[in-house]
Formats: structure tokens, sequence, C-alpha cells
């Protein structure tokens, strides 16, 4: 309670949907600012300096994705983005211009203040030196020695099983798009080859989780990307 | 008692002819005898009036011949510009169809109704003849002011020649004139015309002026002055009887005249059809051509034959029915005809054969005498006129054509074989000679003259009969080897061989010929029917295309295409990959004519006739549908009458196939609407039912909550907040469920597929329905080298959650389900098994219709669209899915999707 409240703009055209967004993360102590259109809600990002804002993807002066393009251009503060169910495309491509991490339509507000905590936290260990060390099941890695032990054990990955498995922890709790992390493990030129990353993923989990067919840590989201659930000690 | 009330039927044509003249614009003709009387000064001034009159006028094309009177009336007035034809490399100026219809003047003045066209310069002009531009400007609603001669009306054509001696080429269809709106006579008398032609004030084109003496004689004048007089005079009269039968005046002439013209290939064949036109113009009738093919006339050089198809192209451009009789009389098939078709005259030519010819055989008009009874026989007299123009019309045509015709084929093969028979039954003779009478040696040559009339026809017959006679005196009859004959008796022998003989000949050979026309028949009945099957077999607009292009392809020799209109009625080519026949080069300018004005262009007809191909417009009842275009090897079968009704039956059937096709989609489509409807209907009802519950919960909690709150205990209102948020979650994926649903049925969708692992999205479904399945134990049985799928991973958990909704709906609590995956036989199946209760009884298929639930309404909600959403998904991937019942009980779920191979991924270097 000692530190200073977070500032969150919210960047939504539906005022009831303004309603409860501004009551819930009220209630959870952030400070919130409002903007109706997404050309008003670039403009406040600049005033206001907020540490992250939530856009609305379907907004009725210009796309979501063209406010996170803008917010993006200057600041790397976190950002969610709210679409509507069904549209996994514009989700990816509002990943893929810079957002963190989405909310479907509709939401329990604890979902929503999850990937706002999640954020947020990101964004406070990238500003720092950043955590190289993480922890999920029975797995520990320390991904500065290249260290990864399950129960206690280690596991031997391949270059690219530990360069996905790096990605995606850097990214902790937060969604990583396909190209995203084609483009990081393998190179800019493979950023179509999906396949690859089934493949892989799939020995990831086999080497890492618990039930490969029910996985609890490394997440799939359709359509998406992948997810790492996980914690830093 | 009888009122003079006017016919209805007449009255009716009338006003119907009436309303289709005052959309068109109206033609007036000056007519006058010869060149020179003074129509276009005539006319030129009317065109002055009317333009005084404030009416836009506008010259489209006036012959000045340097003439400064003419010039000076042309001066006031506005003029198009000339059409620049490149022709025989000189540059011909000539009148602008398109510009006319471009600049559409109130009144548009032309000048020589009866010119032609250069349709072999460049760019070709769009119709062979200026009255084919003037129909047009009609039809366009443009008023036209025109000249005609006399001679240039196609009826007088002959009439004229005889007077004068000079045929002109040039001329104008009876129908024009008749139609025209006025006619008005310009007359000079012939002294004054002779007058002025010596002032030198009568243009005289260039190569007429050696005829100019031949044709401008005063008795020449006054004929041809009578003729335009009595031609006025006739048209006066057809008005007056118009008017009379519109103001129900009695009328006295006969009812129901019917005039039928019998022509044979004679070169006097013209005259008579000319003269049925003037009869049947006279008696305000209709009339037939008919020409009838005897086994004789087929027989006939190709050449004489031909002149049929000159001949009944005339009369169908004179306006008759030209109609080709099938039979071995003229006489009869011609009196049977004219029974059926109620023909009240017969017009026939004087009889050609000698006397003592006819007396041997009836001629036709012998035939036709004994024949036809209270039918009027009109016997036309052969010309001298007409035997000393040697048949220009066939000239015409031929050279029209652009093919010489060839001459009858060789017939070699056939007497030599003549030859070889009567030289095999000699020898056949001496075998048997000593012991057979010469009798029967006789009957062995006329055996040889039955054989090779029924193979050769005959000719050969003949020279067989001949030969063998020859042969049966030289060689048998004593004294033997040589001519002379020792027994009169064998004189008799020798006149009945030689009278059988011929007679069989003739017989046989007309038999052979008649197997043949009806062989033709019936095959061309056959190929129609062929194609109407196929078509009537066939679905889609464009393979319908592709049927009737390989039909009549085959049938009329030649490339074909049917190019249909799009929306907007431009013709296209059509789509989708070529067959053989196909024509590629159709000329879309021409198709578009012909689609816009429902009548045939191009090769043959009187519209663009310099086109390569012939284009047909393919009628419907209500429309044109398209354009048949065909490209014949040989241009000259395809354009005789009768291969050219037949192309334009083939063109019908294809209409009408079309017709019938397109009618098909409209009603498919209406009763896709009328589905869509009943499915929306079934929709709002059972999304009302489905909405309303939780509605109704999420009010009363919330209510409760706003208005209560305080009074209630902490433990109460988070139970209510609680009921409410589960009720809009229900909501919510019902709304989307119906959203998914829309979509899929609208075909909106485009699958995005990838290569996903199946176990992948099986463990993200499971997740997701976490806090569903809570109750049931799950199980997911995969093989841990299951191949990559290329689906859309959406899609595909879309039908895993409903699968497995559906069991966790519909199975109790602690019942396991079970999730299976496995590739075989080139596809994945994919089952999704419960313990539950087992389908409901009746056909499981029935379970993946829109709004059915497995139990009847109530307790367990959802709009019953599950499973169709998943079939739907499944199918769009190309798989199957099906429930079945399994033996120990449950339900499994079950659905394929295909199996490619997955692209390889690169090793790692470990």
């Amino acid at each position: 309670m000692s530190e200073p409240r977070a500032a969150i703009l919210v960047v939504e055209d539906e005022p009831e949907i303004r309603r409860f967004l501004r009551a819930a993360l009220g209630a959870e102590g952030y400070r919130v600012v409002e903007a109706e259109t997404g050309a008003r809600g670039a403009i406040e990002a600049g005033s206001h300096k907020p540490d992250l804002a939530i856009v609305d993807l379907g907004l009725p002066d210009i796309d979501g994705v063209e406010v996170i393009r803008r917010i993006r251009a200057w600041s790397p503060m976190p950002i969610v983005v709210l679409s509507a169910r069904a549209r996994e495309q514009a989700k990816v491509e509002a990943l893929d211009a810079g957002a963190d991490d989405y909310v479907t339509k509709p939401f329990g507000v604890g979902e929503l203040l999850a990937r706002v905590r999640v954020a947020l936290r990101h964004a406070a260990r990238t500003a720092g030196s950043g955590a190289t060390r993480l922890r999920f099941g029975e797995v520990e890695a320390d991904l500065e020695r290249r260290r990864v032990t399950r129960a206690g054990s280690e596991v031997h990955l391949t270059p690219i099983e530990f360069r996905l498995l790096a990605c995606l922890a850097q990214h902790l709790g937060l969604v990583v798009t396909h190209r995203q992390l084609l483009k990081e493990v393998w190179g800019p030129s493979h950023v179509e080859h999906t396949h690859y990353l089934r493949i892989y993923m799939k020995q990831l989990r086999e080497k890492l989780e618990a039930d490969p067919l029910r996985p609890r840590h490394l997440l799939t989201e359709i359509g998406v990307g992948y997810r790492l659930l996980g914690e830093e000690p | 008692m009888s009122e003079a009330r006017p016919d209805p039927d007449a009255l009716l044509a009338r006003v119907q002819r009436e309303e289709e003249k005052a959309r068109r614009g109206k033609l007036k003709i000056f007519f006058g005898a010869t060149a020179g009387v003074g129509k276009t000064y005539a006319m030129l001034e009317e065109a002055r009036r009317r333009k005084a009159a404030g009416e836009d006028v506008v010259v489209g094309y006036v012959e000045p011949h340097g003439r400064a009177e003419t010039e000076a009336l042309v001066a006031g007035l506005e003029q198009l510009p000339y059409l620049q034809v490149a022709y025989r490399g000189a540059i011909l100026r000539d009148f602008d169809l398109d510009a006319a219809l471009a600049r559409k003047p109130a009144l548009l003045v032309v000048d020589e109704l009866a010119h032609s066209n250069p349709v072999e310069g460049e760019p070709a002009p769009r119709h062979a003849k200026r009255w084919q531009d003037v129909e047009e400007l009609l039809a366009a609603g443009i008023d036209v002011c025109t000249t005609v001669n006399v001679q240039h009306i196609e009826s007088l054509n002959d009439i004229v020649a005889g007077i004068t001696g000079v045929r002109m080429q040039e001329t104008v269809p009876d129908r024009v004139f008749e139609n025209a709106h006025e006619v008005a006579l310009v007359d000079t008398p012939p002294d004054e015309l002779l007058a002025r032609l010596h002032a030198g004030k009568v243009y005289i084109p260039e190569q007429a002026r050696r005829a100019i003496d031949s044709f401008f004689r005063k008795g020449n004048l006054i004929a041809l002055r009578e003729l335009a007089l009595r031609t006025t005079a006739d048209r006066v009269d057809a008005a007056m009887q118009e008017y009379k039968e519109g103001h129900a005046i009695r009328t006295t002439w006969a009812a129901g005249e019917r005039i039928l013209v019998a022509v044979g290939p004679y070169e006097d064949a013209e005259r008579l059809v000319r003269a049925g036109k003037r009869i049947a113009t006279a008696l305000r009738a209709p009339w037939i051509v008919v020409y009838v093919e005897t086994p004789r006339l087929l027989r006939l050089p190709e050449e004489e034959r031909n002149r049929r198809i000159a001949l009944l192209r005339l009369a169908e451009s004179l306006g008759a029915e030209a109609v080709t009789l099938g039979g071995s009389s003229a006489g009869e098939e011609i009196a049977n005809y004219a029974a059926t078709r109620n023909v009240t005259r017969i017009v026939i030519g004087r009889p050609r054969r000698a006397l003592w010819r006819r007396l041997l055989r009836p001629s036709t008009y012998g035939e036709l005498l004994e024949r036809t009874e209270g039918i009027d026989l009109h016997v036309i007299s052969g010309g001298e006129a007409a035997a000393a123009l040697r048949n220009p019309f066939l000239a015409r045509s031929q050279a029209y054509l652009g093919t010489a015709l060839p001459s009858g084929k060789l017939r070699w093969p056939g007497y030599a074989w003549a030859l070889a028979a009567t030289a095999a039954c000699t020898l056949l003779g001496m075998a048997m000679s000593p012991a057979v009478e010469l009798v029967n040696i006789a009957m062995v040559y006329l055996l040889a003259v039955v054989l090779l009339a029924a193979r050769y026809g005959r000719g050969p017959a003949v020279a067989t009969s001949l030969l063998g006679v020859a042969a049966f005196d030289f060689f048998f009859v004593p004294p033997a080897l040589t001519f002379a004959v020792s027994d009169v008796q064998y004189v008799i022998t020798f006149a009945i061989m030689l009278t059988v003989g011929l007679v069989i000949s003739g017989l046989t050979a007309s038999v052979r010929l008649q197997a043949r026309v009806a062989g033709h028949r019936e095959r061309r009945t056959a190929l129609l029917y062929a194609m109407s099957r196929e078509l009537a077999a066939t679905r889609g607009l464009d393979a319908m295309a592709r049927v009737a292009v390989r039909h009549v392809s085959e049938v009329f020799d030649g490339q074909v295409v049917v190019l249909l209109p799009e929306a907007g009625g431009r013709v296209r080519h059509p789509h989708g990959e070529s067959i053989a026949g196909s024509l590629h080069g159709a000329d879309l300018g021409i198709a578009q004519w012909v689609q816009d004005h429902g009548l045939p262009a191009g090769l043959g007809t009187d519209t663009l006739p310099g086109a390569e191909a012939i284009y047909l417009p393919l009628k419907g009842s209500h429309a044109v549908l398209g354009v048949l275009g065909v490209l014949p090897v040989n241009a000259r079968r395809v354009l005789l009458p009768e291969q050219f009704h037949l192309l334009e039956t083939f063109a019908g059937q294809v209409a009408l196939a079309l017709e019938r096709a397109q009618l098909g989609e409209r009603a498919q489509r209406a009763s896709i609407d009328a589905e869509t409807e009943g499915l929306r209907n079934a929709l709002l009802a059972s999304i009302s039912h489905d909405l309303r519950t939780p509605l109704a919960v999420i009010a009363g909690a919330s209510s409760s909550l706003a208005e209560r709150g305080e009074q209630l205990p902490a433990p109460e209102r988070a139970a209510l907040a609680r009921s409410i948020y589960e009720q809009s979650r229900q909501m919510g994926d019902l709304v989307a469920k119906v959203l998914e649903m829309t979509r899929l049925e609208a075909g909106g969708i485009a699958l995005e597929r990838d290569w996903h692992a199946l176990g992948e999205i099986t463990g993200s479904v499971l997740r997701r329905l976490a806090e569903r399945l809570a109750e049931h134990p799950v199980r997911v049985e995969m093989p841990a080298e299951l191949p990559l799928a290329r689906v859309d991973a959406t899609l595909i958990e879309q039908v895993y959650a409903n699968l497995l909704e559906n069991a966790a709906k519909y199975t109790p609590p602690g019942t396991c389900i079970t999730l299976r995956a496995a590739a075989e036989a080139g596809e994945f199946l994919v089952s999704v098994e419960d313990e539950g209760p087992g389908l409901p009884p009746g056909d499981p298929e029935q379970l993946f219709a829109k709004f059915q639930r497995g139990a009847a309404e109530g307790a367990i909600g959802g709009v019953g669209l599950g499973l169709a959403i998943c079939r739907a998904i499944v199918r769009l991937h190309g798989g199957r899915i099906w429930a079945e019942r399994l033996p120990r009980g449950g339900t499994a779920f079950r659905f394929t999707l295909p199996l490619e191979e997955a692209p390889v991924v690169p090793a790692e270097p470990a």
C-alpha cells in the first residue's frame, strides 16, 4: 500500500463497460484515466503517461491497433487489449503491433485484473535488471546458466528448445504470438513456419510437463500463440 | 342481325402495329419512277420546311452529285460527317450509322434507301444494305426521310428488268416499302425528264452511263412512271383497306386467302417467286414457297440443286414461308400440303417438257389439275427476259457465299463395276450355257442391274442394262459372237430386258435415295434428341453451354461458342476450360448486337454478312438468353435453308434448356429463402426460451442486490452476484453459438488452415472447459506420434468443445468421458465417448439437424445448435461426423479429418 498507485488508461467507447472497469480497477487501488475514442486515447496516453493501457479493439473512430501503434511509437508501457470473441486475427494483429496481452469479451473482472497484474510485473522486470530464473511445477530454470532441472534432475534441452523456453519466459504469464516466437527463435525468415512450433512445443512439453496432453504451464492459445505460466522465485 | 362490328382480332393486330409504329421512328419515302425525277430535291425541301417548323433535322447522307440546286438546299441544314471507308485502295464516303444513332435527331435525311454498303471495306459497315441502317434508326425512334426508285423494289425488280433490259443489283425488300409511314410520289412527266436529262440536270453514275441511251427512252420512262403510279395507288388502296377494317366498313374480299408457289430448280423459278409475291401482295394474303425434293431432282447436278438455296432465301426475303418437301411425286406432295395448309391459290410455272414426255408421265401441272379441287391454279408463263438474264440472283448469291459451286463428282468406279458385272454375268452364262435356257441367262443380267442400282445408283445401273443386252445378244443369241439376230422374237426379249432393267434401276435408285433422305432426317432428329437429353441431365449454365458447344460443333462441323450475358447484359466468353470445337475468336461486338436485338447476324444473314461466323440469338420466352456463334468449316452447307433451320432448331433447344436452368436456379433460390425463413423462425422461438430464463435470473438477482443489498447478509449477496455472472456467461455462449451458426450458414467462413497438433487443441479445450467438466473424469488416448493436421484450429476446438459439453450435459456426474484420436486409412479419426444413457431412439443423424436436442425441452439448456455447428465445421474441412451407440452402453461421437503429408521440420544438430 505504500508504493505509489499505478495509473491505468482505459480506452473504451461503451460507457457501461467503462463504469464497471472503473469500479473494479478502482477497488484494486489503481488510478483510472478514461478515453471514449481512439484518437482521444492516444492523446491521453501522452499527457497522463499511465503505467498501463487497456484498449478496446472495436473503437468507433480509429482501429484499436492504430492506437497501440501510436502509443508504441514512443512508449513501452504495457498494453492489454479487449477483443470480441472469434476474432483471433484481430488479436494477433494487436499483439504483433505491440500489445502485451488480451482479454476476450465477455470476461470476468478477475481475469482482467490477473492480466493487468502480470503485464505490470513484466514491465517492472524489463525496466529493471530482469529476472533470469523461474519456476513452474517441478521445473526450475536458470536462463543465464542455461540450466533446467525437473524434480531436481537436469533436463537436456536442445538449443532451439532452450531458446523457445527462454522466449516464453521473457514474457512470463503473457501470451506470445506464433510470429514473435518464430522470429525470435528461428529468425525473421521463418515467421510462416508454424509447424516448427508445433513440433518443438510438443517436445518441450514432453520434457517439462507432467501430462503433456493436458499441460498446466506451457499453454496453447488457439489461433494466437503460447503462454508460459510460472513464477519467479 | 349481323352487327357491323369490327373484327376484334384485326383491330388488335392494327392496334399492336400502331403501338409498334408509335415507338419506332416514322419512315417517309420519296418515291419516283427513275433517277432524275427530283426525289432528293423534294426530300430536302421537306427537311427545310420541318426545320423551319422547329424540328431537330439532320442530314445523314445526301449524294450531292455536284448539283447546285441540291447543294443550296443542304447548305442550311446540319450535316453528319461522312464515314470514310477504305475499299479496294480507294476511300469511299458513306453514311455513318453510329454517328447518327449517337446524334439522335428527331428527323434524319438519308438518300438512296437501296444503296449497298461497302461490306468488304475497312472499317466494315454493320449492315450490308442501307435499308438495314434505316431500320435500326427507326428502331431507335428516329424519323427518317429517304428516296427510292421503282426499280429498287424487290418484287418489281424483274418487271423493270423486263421493261428496260437493265437489272438492278440494289433492291429494297417490299416490306420496308409497305411498312413506311408515308410514301410521297415525286412525279415528273417523261418529256420534262428527258429535257432535264439533256440539260445535264440528272445525275447518272459513271458505270451506268453506257446504259443511259437504252434506259432513258421515252417508252421506258412511260412504263416506269405507270409502274410507280400504280405501286403508289396500291399502297393508298391498302391504307384505305386498313381504314375500312378499322371503321367496320364491310369488306368484300374473300377471307383467308393463302398462296402457295410451287418452284423447282429451274431458271425461271425466280420469276415465279416474284409473281407469287405480287399476287400475295395484291390479295394481302400470306404465301408459301414450296420446293419438292423428288428423287429425280436429287439426281440433278449439285449446281442446279444449289439454286434452291438462292431461291428459298429470295422467297424468305420477300416475306414468304419457305418449305422443302420430300416425296416421289411433286404434284402429289404439293397437293397434299396445299390441302393441309388451306391454300386457296397455287402459283406454278408453265410445263417445260415436250408434249410427248408429258404424255408418258403427267407433269406436275397436270397432276395438280387432277388433285386439287377448289384451289385456283395460276400458271405463270416463262419470259424471254428470264432466259436472257441467266439467273443473276444465283450468280450473286454464289459470289455472296464466296464459293464456286463444285461440279458433280465423277462416278467412274460405278461404271467400271457395271462393266465388271456384265463380264461376270457373261462368264457365268457361258458356264451354264448348254444346260440352261437363254431366258434364264437374261435373268442373270437383270440380277446384275438390280445389284448395281442398289449399290451405285441409276447411271451405272442403266449402263449395266445396256451392256447386258449387248453382251446377251453378242455372246448367247444365235448366231453367237455377232450382233446379228437370227430369230426376230429375241428383239422382244431385248426390249423387255432393257425396259425391265431401266425400270428396276430407276426404282431401286429411288428407294436408295429415299432411304438416304429418310436416314438423314432420322439422324438429325436423333442428334437433336441426344443434345436435348444431355442438356436435361446437365446442371449449371456454363456446363450446359459446354454440352451445347460439343453437340453443335459435331453436327454442323465447325467451331462453336455459347456466349452468355452477365448481369449487366454484356455478353462474355464462357468460363472454365474450353473443349474441342470451341470457337475462340468470336466477335463480341457482333454477339452483343445479336444479344441486344434478338436477331441473327454475321455470315449468311442480313447484318454484317462479311463476318466469318454465324451468330444466332438464344431466345427464351421472355428474353435473349445468350448468343450461339458458329464458325462452319463449310459455310455453304450450313447456309442451306434446311441446315440453317436445323441450326436454328438447335439454338432453340439450347435456349429452352438454358431458360429451364435459369428458372430452376430461381426456384432453388426461392426455396432456400423459404428454408432460411423457416430456420429463422425456429431460431427465434428457441432463443427466446433460452434467453428468457437467464434474463429473468439476472434481472431478479441484480434488482435484489440494487434495492435490498444492504439488508442481505454478505454470503447471500455473493451468491446472487455469482448467479448473475453464471447466467450471463451462459447467455454469452448461446449468442456466440448462434453467431457461429449464422456465419457457417452464410458460407462467410474462409478456413484459416494451418498445421496443428490435435493434442494441443485437445489440451487447450480441456483447460478451457475445466470448470464444466469438473464432475466428469476425462481420459485422453492419443498416440505420441500423431502427425500434424492441417485444420482451422479455432473451428476444430469449437467441435471438441461442443462434443465435450454435450457429453457433460447429457451424462450423469461421475461417468467418464474418453477422448481419442488416431490416424488411419488416410484420415484422422477423432472420438468423444461417454458412458451416459445412450442416444435417444430414432435416427442418430437427426441429432445433427438444427435446433435438435437430445432430451425434451426443459431441464437442460442450449438451443440444439451444437451438433449442427460441429457438422458444418467438419464438412468444411472435408470430413464426416456421426454418432454411434456403443455396445457397452453410452454414445460415441466421431469425426474424421483429412490426413495430409506435413512439411518436414529440419532436424536440429543436437
